[in-house]
């Protein structure tokens, strides 16, 4: 089988956790084609020739390709698509832009979220906010998949293989990039991160969020927020953790002021431990933790920093 | 300006969902249906953009059971005009395919003309978030996927995108599909009397047959089973318990 594995590259650069987890999933499937596209892709794609299970490394460079557009790299996909059997990616919000585009593309159905591989045509996917779990067995003749990285350990590194360029599609012109506002950080990257500090409505302001970034600091974590935290306008849209916003499994993942709804539990009840930090003993957030401490975030959260 | 709002009849968000013994699914009889929260967040959108003047009618558009007419009754009253069925589906446990729905999402627009479709990004059922992607593909408009921004200004909408890394502003050519993130907007509650009005409302009813749409679907649920239980845990008494406990894991 033939896999093409559309790795995550933003700005030029490959983001190596995703995509080597994605290629953990690939390489269960067959002999694996990494594409790298982007206005400058050629540095992504030396980077990408390294990841153990690459095959042969695509390069597509095109200013159209520059900010990810859907119509644009989906066209690309859909040009390259006749020699794969499998075209998978991993579950970023980019790859879902696109990849649902190039399955509707080639008369495919997609894929959404792999957390299993089970065979060349079966895979296991979380559907009802992770409440329950899905095998689906694909009737068409190519499957196109996006890759739900918490499900997969990353691949390691080899010697690098063959890297080639390929052609571009002329541009669609069917939408123009505005800008980017993409907040820059010196924490790890909530999905790969090995340790995530998330706050939740129980901290009633930006302000007082801080308290959980300084915790976050302190153990050289990434930090996490409910969807009410977000919508209050506590945290940024990006460090959202749950059914709609990012998943993420980490070693340690410490809950503050969080309740434990589903749609959040959706995003995080794979860490390996699961603390709690809650005022009210009924929160449900308790049921999944590993430690739970009923009390006041105000006061525990900063003793937490101080006595770590 | 006319804009297509596709509405999805899923379980309530706040419905604790029942995975059935036997592995053959999630029990959905006899439990609390309601439109897709995504969706009336696409309706509440729309109908903005008709009391701004962008918009000159809202139609919503339901495929699947007859039951679905409840969702395509709740978006009128919120103030929707008119809405269209597609009975593709008798049994309620019958999820129709973001593909199918799609392909019958693309004859509407043949027939309606729409110069934009505001979709729900996922349905919180199959969690896909592929419908809207593939219903551009398949008409060849442009896409904007995640808003959490729109503004509509002649031939062309801007859209702010949630993203990874943050936020992404995208200008797209209309007609376009925009799907929708949580931070768009706050739906309205439809008032009684305009649940009332909507009962007079238009609805048409059609079939997947009629528009020559095959639903059979591509992927096949073999199984459906509860996710993996985490084990108890246990409570601790204070701060420094709680250090204690996470030094001996060694995770700090
Ligand atoms: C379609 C849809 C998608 C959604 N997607 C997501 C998602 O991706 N991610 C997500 O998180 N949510 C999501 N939600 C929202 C979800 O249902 C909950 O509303 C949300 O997770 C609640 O956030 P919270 O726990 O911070 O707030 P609340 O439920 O209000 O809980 C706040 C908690 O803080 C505690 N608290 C308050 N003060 C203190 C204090 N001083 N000390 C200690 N504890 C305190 C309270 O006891 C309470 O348990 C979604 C909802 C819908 C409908």
């Amino acid at each position: 089988m033939a896999v093409l594995l559309l790795a995550e590259v933003t700005g030029g650069e490959l983001q190596l956790d995703a995509t080597a987890k994605a290629m953990t999933a690939a390489a269960k499937l067959g002999e694996v084609t990494v594409l790298c596209a982007g206005a400058s892709a050629a540095a992504a794609g030396e980077a990408a020739a390294t990841l153990a299970g690459a095959s042969k490394v695509l390069v597509a460079e095109d200013a159209s390709l520059g900010h990810r557009l859907a119509e644009d790299t989906a066209q690309l996909i859909a040009s390259l698509a006749e020699s794969y059997d499998h075209i998978l990616a991993p579950a970023t919000t980019d790859a879902k832009n696109i990849l649902p585009r190039v399955a509707a593309l080639l008369d495919v159905m997609v894929i959404s979220d792999v957390s299993a591989v089970i065979d060349a045509d079966t895979f296991e996917r979380p559907v009802y906010a992770g409440n329950a779990v899905q095998t689906v067995k694909s009737g068409d003749a190519k499957k196109v998949a996006t890759i739900r990285t918490t499900g997969f350990e990353a691949a390691g590194t080899q010697a690098a293989c063959a890297v080639e360029t390929v052609a571009v599609p002329g541009a669609t012109g069917l939408s123009d990039w505005v800008e980017d506002r993409l907040a820059a950080s010196d924490r790890p990257d909530l999905t790969s991160a090995k340790i995530v500090v998330s706050g939740g409505r129980g901290l009633g302001s930006e302000e007082s969020f801080a308290i959980i970034g300084a915790l976050a600091d302190k153990l050289g974590a990434a930090v996490g927020a409910s969807r009410a935290a977000v919508d209050s306008g506590y945290a940024p849209n990006d460090w959202q953790v749950g059914q709609t916003g990012k998943v993420v499994a980490p070693e340690l993942y410490i809950a503050c002021g969080i309740s434990g709804a589903i749609q959040h539990l959706a995003g995080m009840k794979d860490s390996k431990v699961i603390v709690a930090i809650n005022k009210d003993e009924e929160a449900p957030i308790f049921q999944i933790a590993d430690y739970g401490l009923v009390a006041d975030l105000f006061e525990a959260v900063p003793a937490l920093t101080e006595k770590l | 300006m006319k804009i297509l709002v596709p509405v999805k009849r899923v379980i309530d968000y706040n419905v604790k969902v029942r995975v059935k013994a036997d592995g053959s699914g999630v029990d959905l009889a006899n439990v609390k249906m309601s439109m897709n929260p995504f969706d009336e967040i696409a309706v509440e959108e729309a109908i903005r953009l008709k009391e701004k003047g962008v918009a000159t009618e809202v139609v919503v558009v339901s495929i699947g059971v007859k039951q679905a007419q409840e969702t395509l009754r709740t978006a009128l009253a919120m103030g929707a005009d008119r809405a269209i069925l597609v009975e593709a589906a008798d049994d309620v446990h019958t999820d129709i395919e973001p593909l199918a729905v799609a392909k019958i999402l693309a004859k509407i627009v043949g027939e309606e003309q729409p110069q934009l479709v505001i979709a729900g990004k996922q349905a919180i059922d199959n969690d896909m978030n592929a419908t809207g992607q593939m219903l551009s593909a398949l008409l060849g408009w442009s896409q904007a996927t995640f808003a959490s921004e729109l503004s509509v200004e002649g031939d062309a909408a801007t859209v702010t995108r949630e993203v990874d890394g943050g936020l992404q502003t995208i200008k797209v050519r209309l007609p376009a599909i925009v799907t929708v993130d949580l931070r768009l907007n706050e739906p309205r509650y439809a008032s009684l009397p305009n649940i009332m009005k909507a009962k007079k409302k238009p609805l048409d009813v059609k079939t997947a047959a009629d528009l020559g749409v095959d639903v059979a679907p591509r992927l096949t649920v073999v199984k459906t089973a509860e996710p993996a239980a985490r084990a108890a845990g246990e409570m601790v008494g204070s701060v420094d318990e709680l250090v204690a406990k996470l030094k001996e894991k060694g995770l700090v």
